[in-house]
């Protein structure tokens, strides 16, 4: 019996299911926290459920919340599988939205065509972005992180500038408001509804496809190999006659990219506009940090990714849900993510403890000196 | 107003007097995370820790009326926050970059659900540490008015900056922490507890962090709004290595930093013919030039991020 758990404990099959188990440790805590603000846990939840899954509607929000949060999560994979910790996805969806947008506005050619031109600008724009603390860190020894953040703030202030400035929607020029947005995009330039009348857009269907594409950029291509190689061990890697610090500028630009694109697509998609309260959330909605959480919970694997932007979208959509009904502020949400992902980061030393555990236990099987004949050391060595 | 008045006595003394004041939540903030990454743990939690320290302090002296009470609720907070990232980082030796993210995340989170069900608009105290005058030293024409009629927590942030030079380079505890953080292998052998040290400074930093959030709220502005940080925290982390970990450093980097901050507060109100984005962005801009020059000519600590496994 022990032994039968024990191979349940120590199995490699549930290192992948860690992840889950992190979700579910930040949930029992929530729970403890809801009681304290005397609300039923289980109604709370429960309502979370409901808003997030309980109808057509709901499911097309929850799927059109997952977007921004699988394509940031697919670029932070990247990034992150190189060892290089890209938290500047916000000012790079934002850089990737204002040239998409700007693009939108100035043209006046058929839709067919548009679309994907702004699609690939906001791909550009974000990797502009994410290239600069790339290069910053290869050729700079920058720290990223640092050198992300700042970019962050750099961009919410551009965004606040344009939008309240040069790209302002005339029409809010002249009233007295004075929203800080642009104007509308063309109706032939936004991106197809698939399930009208509910929001869900045809970015879904490139979210999809990118997972798909990055799956096999990471795992099938000699530059997937070279991003892994250099996360994995820099200096092997250039021993082995890898370009480590092309690869980290590489890995920061295809991960900003990631981030732009979400930018446009969420503009194209979803608000045909670009609309800012003053802070990167009024854009981003916090995607660029939910991004980190979606890779990090799928595993920082593309196809891991999605079930677990789905999984995320559905916590962001249900906290709405819940906020309407039982008062508990959507920012429950919030702590419940970033406890998911202090988790998840302390749950790798479990797995490497196991799989100590694993080896040992592996060595001890194969040197058991049986009790009738102890066997030569040449044969117990074959059989190992 | 004419943008030449920018230029005026009375404006300067304002900008300096503003730049000191700004100063504190930084040098709060990074001299707390200096001494964590000086023995080798990166706590990037800091903005997290800040906004509940923050917090708290607001709470608590909005209740009591009693500043103290709030600084000390922030200590407390802040001190937890930061023990929960020692444990995370030192027992469960998780990737520091990341799981900071995740703390960064928790404590915006949990300032901004305690707002909206504690207090759920933005209130303003009158009981915060307001300035206070320094006998016959705030007398001094200009130096006084600028140095010397401050609010205590600032006084006490540009005190900690030569406490901090103390315990680091002339106590036994310093030395330690600096030996911890360059080779904690051979610090072991020679008997220092790797874990412990790490375990006090993270834990520190985390109390330092939480002070920085309450200089904030019940002393340079009164007030607790979500997400009032604004990305304070992140700052802070790149002034330890923009100050070369070194306290001196540090202080004289928050210092360049806020006083950009309140020239770029006084251009503002003087309509300076400058959009106030630009103004805003500045600092941002100028902490990446300074990590760009600064990092060829200072190392960091050998052991930063590094957990640390006895072998």
């Amino acid at each position: 019996m022990k032994n039968f758990l024990s191979k349940i404990l120590y199995s490699k099959r549930l290192d992948g299911f860690l992840p889950i188990l992190a979700a579910l440790a930040a949930f029992v805590i929530g729970a403890g926290m809801l009681l304290v603000m005397g609300t039923n846990p289980v109604v709370a939840y429960q309502s979370m459920i409901n808003g997030a899954f309980g109808n057509q509607n709901a499911l097309a929000e929850t799927a059109v919340k997952a977007v921004p949060l699988l394509l940031i999560g697919l670029g932070i994979c990247i990034s992150f599988r190189a060892k290089v910790i890209n938290i500047g996805a916000e000012g790079q969806m934002i850089v990737g939205g204002l040239m998409a947008v700007a693009f939108g506005l100035a043209v006046e050619w058929p839709g067919w065509l548009v679309l994907p031109i702004a699609m690939f600008i906001g791909f550009f724009g974000g990797a502009i972005w994410g290239s600069i603390p790339g290069v910053l860190k290869a050729y700079f020894n920058v720290n990223e992180i640092l050198s992300t953040v700042m970019m962050n703030a750099i961009a919410v202030q551009l965004m606040n500038f344009l939008l309240g400035g040069p790209m302002m929607d005339p029409k809010q020029a002249e009233a007295l408001g004075k929203l800080p947005e642009t104007a509308r995009l063309d109706a032939a330039y936004h991106l197809e509804r698939l399930l009208p009348p509910t929001r869900l857009h045809a970015g879904v269907i490139i979210a999809l496809v990118l997972a798909v594409v990055v799956y096999i950029l990471l795992f099938h291509t000699t530059l997937g190999y070279r991003i892994r190689a250099v996360g994995f061990n820099p200096f092997a890697s250039r021993y082995g006659g890898i370009r480590v610090r092309r690869q980290v500028v590489v890995a920061l630009l295809l991960s900003g990219a990631f981030a732009g694109l979400a930018g446009a697509i969420q503009i194209y998609g979803l608000n045909y506009r670009m609309i800012t309260d003053g802070s990167a959330t009024g854009f981003t909605g916090g995607a660029g940090f939910n991004g980190i959480v979606t890779a990090l919970f799928g595993g920082l694997h593309p196809l891991g990714a999605i079930p677990a932007s789905f999984f995320f979208g559905a916590l962001l959509v249900g906290a709405n849900a819940m906020q309407r009904m039982t008062q508990v502020p959507s920012s429950f949400v919030t702590v419940l993510n970033g406890m998911v992902v202090v988790f998840v980061v302390s749950a790798a030393i479990w797995k490497e403890l196991r799989e100590r555990k694993r080896r040992m236990a592996a060595v001890s099987e194969t040197s058991k000196p049986s009790p009738e004949t102890t066997p030569p050391p040449q044969e117990s060595a074959q059989e190992s | 107003m004419d943008v030449s008045e920018i230029f005026s006595a009375t404006v300067i003394i304002g900008v300096l007097t503003a730049g000191i004041r700004l100063a504190s939540p930084y040098i709060f903030a990074a001299i707390g995370e200096m001494f964590g990454q000086r023995s080798g743990v990166l706590n990037l939690g800091v903005e997290g820790q800040m906004l509940m320290g923050a917090f708290t302090a607001f709470y608590f002296t909005l209740q009591t009326g009693n500043p103290w009470l709030g600084l000390l609720s922030a200590i407390l907070v802040g001190g937890l926050m930061g023990l929960a990232m020692a444990v995370v980082s030192i027992k469960w030796r998780a990737v520091q970059g990341i799981s900071g993210i995740g703390f960064f995340i928790v404590g915006g989170g949990l300032s901004e659900l305690l707002f909206k069900t504690l207090l759920g608009e933005v209130k303003v105290i009158n009981t915060g540490f307001n300035p206070v005058n320094i006998p016959f030293l705030s007398n001094i024409p200009v130096i006084g008015e600028i140095f010397f009629r401050q609010n205590v927590m600032t006084y006490l942030a540009f005190l900690l900056v030569p406490v901090a030079w103390f315990i680091l380079y002339k106590t036994t505890l310093g030395l330690k922490i600096q030996a911890v953080g360059e080779n904690p292998q051979a610090a072991d052998t020679l008997g220092v507890s790797v874990a412990k040290i790490r375990y006090l400074t993270v834990t520190m930093g985390g109390v330092m962090s939480g002070i920085a959030g309450a200089a904030l709220s019940i002393a340079n502005l009164n007030v607790f709004q979500e997400n009032m940080t604004a990305g304070m925290g992140f700052i802070a982390v790149a002034l330890v290595y923009f100050g070369g970990w070194r306290p001196f450093g540090v202080m004289f980097g928050a210092l360049l930093f806020s006083m950009v901050m309140a020239l770029q507060i006084f251009m503002q109100v003087f309509r300076f013919p400058i959009p106030s984005e630009f103004l805003i962005m500045m600092p941002y801009v100028l902490t990446i030039i300074v990590l760009v020059l600064t990092v060829g000519r200072v190392r960091s600590p050998s052991a930063l991020t590094k957990p640390f496994v006895r072998e």
